[in-house]
């Protein structure tokens, strides 16, 4: 049905996006790959010449580094581990006929809507607090000592908060994907006496697989970033320094660009790493 | 999946899932109580959950030492400017993709998604520098190009899923009875339209609004929106928390009601159309 002027036209106006985006992707990424070959210090000297892939070296053997890498992993696969097992679990129990469905719902999904930096500063003071903190209440009134989580267990207190955060995005989707489940199916399952252990596992959770993978995949693309969460907190002290912090640190308080750079490389080809898996997925599912 | 089950089933059902539901809402209801306390109330030991002298105070304070105003006024320029500026460009965009393909339209759409995956910190000093040489630090309109840009693959994407399913014969009849390329887009698809576009602004100027990598890292005191006014409590002075409740209940109270409406579009806008 398209004429060759319609696809002119279609050219035109696709152009403003395509043309945008090419510049927002190459123009930064052009000047970091640049950067990360040059011994770059704004404050001490600036632009101080070519160095080859000294910049990489340095970042990869820096004592910083592997403890970073080491922070990100934990952080993105405890997140990951609490908000896809109870989004799995909770998703099984909204799809469940109950009073007041959809305002439960609406209490499920609430915290997704909240902001980064308040999220984790209400936790922080709030909860999280070893003096006035909402648990350290709760642990005094059952005689225990208050723990001072920040700086005692600073990354599984992130993990929190950020679980917090994510369960609500893991739970929609997975409830979307639940309520496709073939009833039908489950019934006869059920008939025939399957259990609900194996109902779970031999129908519901092949039925989920695709919802849990793009949960996983997606979430890792936004958990790799982290930012804010950490630098209201901690600011990157306590072991919570993770990759992307580092960097960020190297770039803007250290003001070493060219080792931030390099570094920035790095967060980018392992961010590609996860990235081709989603696309694959978006992909196939665009041919249907 | 929903079945029919016994009157006690679903009263379980219904308790747990609501003990749940408000567990998980718990730090949000917390919050806007506090706000509503006194400093000395807010740190109460034991805590006091409903039983004190409900006051105003905490919000006048904000808006009095803080000039909160601003901080909001900046956050929906922000939000609001670049979800406009997006939808301007990405609906022609998505509307070309979604009726008249070409073999191609799969593979761009793809690199669209693909910017999304950029992590920021990788670009950090490049946008830094770029924003110093145009004297773009600390502006709002910045902000709204950058915020935009991030947006953009999800406002393309969101939109193509709705454009997708607007049926093609319906702009065939209308070209048979001789409506042109601007007959068709103004008459025929938009009213078809709205209803997608409407969500896709919703989801847009949220994420717009909750955003904290570029927000706190290309502003200080000028263009700051609520994200960066309210990591400035991190550092406290004295006691603070029925202000810092104040202060926050403010900036997610309009988002949390936004949200609530968008909750279904919701899965479509951020798993790029896989699940819905």
């Amino acid at each position: 049905m398209a004429t060759q002027q319609s696809r002119s036209a279609a050219r035109l106006m696709m152009a403003p996006a395509v043309v945008l985006l090419l510049g927002w992707m190459l123009i930064p990424l052009t000047m970091t790959l640049w950067f990360s070959f040059r011994r770059y210090l704004p404050l001490r000297g600036g632009d101080l010449g070519w160095t080859g892939f000294d910049n990489y070296v340095r970042f990869f053997t820096s004592s910083a580094f592997w403890p970073s890498v080491q922070t990100t992993l934990i952080l993105v696969g405890g997140v990951l581990v609490i908000t896809v097992v109870l989004g799995i679990l909770l998703a099984l129990l909204l799809d469940q006929p109950m009073w007041g469905q959809g305002a439960v719902r609406v209490l499920v999904i609430a915290p997704f809507f909240v902001m980064p930096t308040v999220s984790a500063l209400v936790w922080k003071n709030m909860f999280m607090d070893p003096v006035n903190g909402l648990f350290s209440h709760l642990w005094r009134a059952v005689g225990a000592e208050p723990v001072a989580f920040l700086s005692d267990v600073p990354l599984g207190s992130l993990i929190v908060i950020i679980s917090w955060q994510w369960l609500p995005f893991a739970t929609l989707i997975l409830l979307t994907a639940v309520q496709s489940l073939d009833n039908e199916q489950m019934e006869a399952a059920e008939m025939d006496g399957a259990s609900v252990l194996s109902r779970f596992r031999h129908l519901v959770l092949p039925h989920l697989s695709r919802a849990i993978t793009i949960v996983i995949l997606i979430q890792t693309i936004f958990l790799l970033s982290i930012f804010a969460e950490i630098f209201v907190t901690t600011g990157g002290a306590f072991d919570t320094r993770t990759l992307t912090y580092l960097i960020y640190q190297r770039v803007l308080e250290s003001q070493n660009v060219g080792l931030g750079s390099a570094g920035g490389v790095y967060a980018i080809i392992l961010a590609n790493i996860v990235a081709i898996f989603l696309m694959r997925i978006v992909g196939k599912n665009l041919d249907r | 999946m929903a079945r029919a089950v016994t009157p006690k089933q679903k009263a379980i059902n219904t308790g747990l899932a609501w003990t749940i539901g408000l567990l998980i809402f718990f730090p949000i209801l917390w919050t806007i109580l506090t706000s509503f306390k006194t400093e000395a109330e807010a740190i109460a030991s034991p805590p006091v959950f409903l039983n004190f002298s409900w006051t105003l105070e905490n919000y006048a304070i904000v808006q009095e030492r803080s000039d909160y105003l601003r901080f909001l006024w900046n956050s929906v320029i922000i939000a609001g400017g670049s979800t406009i500026l997006g939808v301007i460009i990405a609906v022609p965009a998505a509307w070309s993709m979604a009726f008249v393909p070409s073999r191609r339209t799969k593979d761009i759409l793809l690199w669209m998604l693909s910017t999304k995956m950029l992590p920021a910190v990788g670009v950090l000093y490049p946008i830094y520098l770029i924003f110093i040489q145009l004297g773009l630090l600390d502006s709002r309109i910045g902000l709204v190009v950058i915020l935009m840009l991030i947006n953009l693959p999800i406002i393309v994407w969101m939109l193509y899923t709705y454009f997708r399913e607007i049926p093609g014969e319906i702009l065939e009849a209308a070209r048979m009875d001789g409506a042109g390329l601007r007959e068709e887009i103004l008459y025929v698809l938009t009213p078809m339209a709205v209803p997608g576009i409407a969500s896709t602004v919703l989801l847009s100027f949220i994420l717009a609004w909750n955003e904290a990598f570029w927000t706190l890292n290309l502003t200080a005191a000028n263009a700051a929106p609520l994200t960066a006014f309210i990591a400035s409590y991190s550092s406290p002075e004295g006691l603070f928390y029925a202000k810092l409740s104040a202060a926050s209940t403010m900036a997610i109270a309009p988002i949390l009601i936004l949200g609530w409406f968008s909750q279904k579009q919701l899965v479509r806008g951020l798993t790029f159309g896989a699940v819905k």
